[in-house]
């Protein structure tokens, strides 16, 4: 019991490079919720509209991306595109294109929720007072909107960068390749290496996510009433 | 695009596997979760101490940590402190810890949902304890969850794309293979995503339609 194996995290650089690692998977992330988010305000905009055809475009988009897996997808653009089209793209641009595009459809639905959920006289009385298409929107319905859907869209986020650990298995050197490097580097020396790498990675993420979480179900619960 | 029909033929059988595989996973680790909910929802429910305290934790710890990490730690990481288990057994044990936590907070807002005076008129009428929670509660409970319940299920069986990551031939893993050995991109992405819509459609439809046969012990509406 000399050498618990915990040791392998404070040795060298250990700790430094898995948040190096952990630096690539949050900026995949945050890009990906940025587009992804003003995407999905548009396209959120585009599912409450009257013509049926938009309606039914914006419902198959969102269905496309709910019933087949994201890791999936990841495959679809990382291997499938560059050889249809005879171009080379990285793992990076391939994550961030695919989690871009999800996020816009799950986004979509937040606000299209969030947008149906407003009482229909809000509409009314603004069009009444003669506010134009765009004031109805900037006025009256983004503003109530953004309360309802910021729940939502919060979880959607903690979503994404829960999925970006998927990023490993497209090539992309993120925490988990960073980790598995570590691991078998030392796996002579400490073979419990992979228990406190991961365990660490684990953490790490939760560390994230959780109060991402409970903002969520706090704004939820103030914003009920 | 051309597409090779004849390798299309050729690793039908491969996929064919993969595809019972994916199902054989989904369904356990449905099954499994759908157990874990029910226990931590009625832990919940009669605030038992301690095990409330437990549950919790693992709700937190389960939804907020990515699956390809859960599997990373179960597989390499436990195993290093002796602890050693199939690949399948691994990934079914993966997907219930994950899903575990999910039906538990669909099941906690369904049961939340049975309004007080349900329960307590079952009391008056001196049901005991269990036999409220059997035919009162959890009848109810169900028809508000179904559609949460319905909802997780798919997204377990999406999630089973990731246990590939540990050596399971599933569908996922199968592509990566086929890709790497034959070249046949395109033909390959076509049989998985084809794959998927098969397992993944029918399965929607059937717990929609499931969802309107419990309907009917909704109370009220």
């Amino acid at each position: 019991m000399q050498n618990l194996g915990v040791n392998v995290l404070f040795e060298g650089t250990t700790i430094q490079r898995l948040l190096e690692g952990l630096l690539v998977t949050a900026g995949i992330a945050f890009l990906s919720i940025i587009i992804g988010s003003l995407l999905g305000i548009g396209m959120g905009l585009l599912r409450t509209s009257q013509s049926k055809t938009i309606q039914f475009i914006c419902r198959l988009y969102l269905e496309v991306f709910r019933i087949i897996p994201i890791l999936v997808w990841l495959f679809i653009v990382y291997f499938g595109v560059p050889s249809a089209l005879d171009i080379h793209l990285d793992g990076e641009i391939v994550a961030v294109i695919v989690f871009s595009l999800w996020g816009a459809a799950e986004m979509g639905d937040i606000v299209r929720g969030a947008l149906e959920s407003l009482p229909k006289h809000q509409i009314e009385s603004g069009k009444a007072i003669g506010l134009s298409f765009w004031g109805l929107y900037r006025y009256v319905l983004i503003p109530q909107a953004v309360r309802r859907m910021l729940p939502g869209a919060i979880n959607l986020s903690t979503r994404m960068v829960k999925t970006t650990s998927l990023v490993v298995m497209i090539g992309v050197i993120d925490v988990v390749k960073i980790g598995q490097q570590i691991i078998e580097r030392s796996v002579i020396k400490v073979p419990t290496a992979s228990f406190w790498v991961y365990g660490l990675i684990f953490i790490l993420y939760f560390i994230i996510c959780y109060p991402l979480s409970k903002l969520s179900k706090k704004l939820e619960a103030k914003w009920e009433n | 695009m051309d597409i090779n029909w004849q390798f299309i033929i050729s690793a039908l059988p491969l996929y064919q596997k993969a595809a019972w595989i994916t199902i054989k996973l989904g369904f356990w680790g449905t099954m499994l979760s759908l157990i874990i909910g029910l226990v931590c929802s009625i832990i919940i429910y009669f605030r038992i101490k301690v095990l409330k305290e437990l549950v919790a934790i693992y709700v937190e710890l389960s939804r907020n940590t990515p699956l390809l990490i859960q599997l990373f730690f179960l597989y390499f990481g436990l195993t290093k402190l002796g602890i050693t288990m199939s690949e399948t057994t691994c990934a079914i044990i993966g997907l219930a810890f994950l899903g575990g936590s999910y039906m538990t907070e669909a099941f906690r807002s369904g049961i939340e949902a049975v309004s007080k005076t349900q329960i307590e008129s079952g009391l008056s009428i001196g049901l005991s304890q269990i036999q409220l929670i059997r035919y009162v509660i959890l009848p109810q409970a169900f028809a508000v969850t179904m559609p949460s319940l319905a909802a997780n299920c798919i997204f377990l069986f999406k999630e089973t794309s990731i246990v590939g990551a540990i050596a399971i031939a599933e569908l996922m893993h199968v592509t990566q293979d086929v890709i790497g050995m034959y070249y046949q991109t395109f033909e390959s992405l076509l049989m998985l995503v084809v794959a998927y819509l098969m397992i993944i459609l029918p399965l929607s439809f059937l717990l929609s339609w499931l969802e309107r046969k419990v309907r009917y012990a909704e109370f009220g509406s």
